[in-house]
């Protein structure tokens, strides 16, 4: 299975306008319902990577979630420009422990 | 434990001790299985999360470097700067089977449009060099940051399968096996107990028939 897909960039203005100079389309949101329009686009238009702020992730956990258990998209978060949540680390931790069974990191 | 709710006859018990070879057999693959996906997946998830504290922290820095660029630019200059990106990025996904998970490969390709050299998608004379700054630790970062998409979706994914394989594992184990087991017992204990009781009547039997003669 090859396809070619494309790598996007979901979230507000300020922190993800950079990423446009790299060649990564750029959708900016800055509330949960069109996030979550906006993942859910992508999704099903051929995006293989949807990167996400963890600001706007936060306001959808539930969607973020749904993409967990598919290979296609992979939904990663990334800090914004106000810091990081630790949404990120938290989301490895919980793998781990669903895993294991206990945090062994 | 409860034993199953069978008939005690010859034929269950064939049926049963086939049934609890599979079983043993089973829980045995699916415990290598296991075993196997958690090796992989605890090296995998270690490498993910030096992965992640590194990027996000160069993530950081680089948005920084950007913050400083907007404040010295006008927002629409900004703008026109980053509109137009000389380098494109798609990315090539292969499924790889790890232990019967499939977890994705990212091939990423990245491709500079025009002369090479320069990753700047704008001239300099209107632009500041803050923004020089923050897109080529933008540009630096990128790498890392497309193999952390990989490997992380990777660790989610296993970390599912790993989740699931564990209960069957325990069904197996503490459920499955044990119940069969029971059963096969008494099954045997009800047939031996039959047959005994068949030697007694015969033996009964056969001193009536003795005494009358």
């Amino acid at each position: 299975m090859i396809y070619m897909f494309k790598v996007g960039v979901i979230g507000d203005k300020d922190s993800v306008l950079a990423f446009k100079a790299l060649g990564v389309h750029v959708f900016t949101v800055s509330e949960g319902d069109e996030a979550r329009k906006m993942v859910d686009t992508l999704a099903r238009t051929n995006y293989g990577v949807i990167f996400i702020t963890e600001q706007i992730a936060s306001l959808i956990p539930d969607t973020v979630e749904r993409y967990d258990k598919e290979i296609i998209p992979a939904v990663i978060l990334i800090p914004s420009n106000q810091g990081t949540l630790d949404i990120g680390i938290r989301r490895i931790n919980e793998n781990v422990e669903k895993a294991v069974g206990s945090n062994i990191l | 434990m409860a034993i199953l709710n069978v008939n005690p006859t010859r034929m269950e018990l064939t049926r049963l001790k086939a049934r609890l070879k599979t079983a043993t057999r089973g829980h045995k693959l699916l415990k290598d299985k296991q075993d196997e996906l958690m090796r992989r997946f605890i090296e995998l998830i270690k490498h993910n999360k030096k992965l992640r504290v590194e990027v996000e922290k160069e993530l950081k820095e680089a948005f920084n470097e950007f913050l400083l660029a907007s404040a010295v630019m006008s927002p629409e200059m900004l703008e026109a700067a980053v509109a137009f990106p000389k380098e494109s990025i798609s990315v090539d996904i292969k499924k790889k089977n790890v232990m019967s998970v499939h977890v994705p490969v990212m091939n990423f390709i990245r491709k500079l449009e025009g002369d090479e050299g320069s990753i700047y998608p704008y001239g300099f004379a209107q632009t500041s060099s803050e923004l020089d700054d923050a897109i080529s630790k933008l540009y630096s970062i990128m790498p890392k940051l497309l193999e952390l998409a990989e490997v992380e979706k990777a660790c989610q994914l296993m970390a599912d399968e790993i989740e699931k394989t564990r209960r069957r594992v325990n069904a197996l184990e503490y459920r499955t096996i044990p119940e069969l087991q029971e059963t096969i017992r008494f099954i045997r204990m009800k047939l031996d107990e039959n047959e005994r009781s068949t030697i007694t009547r015969l033996m009964k039997v056969k001193d009536i028939i003795n005494k009358e003669a």
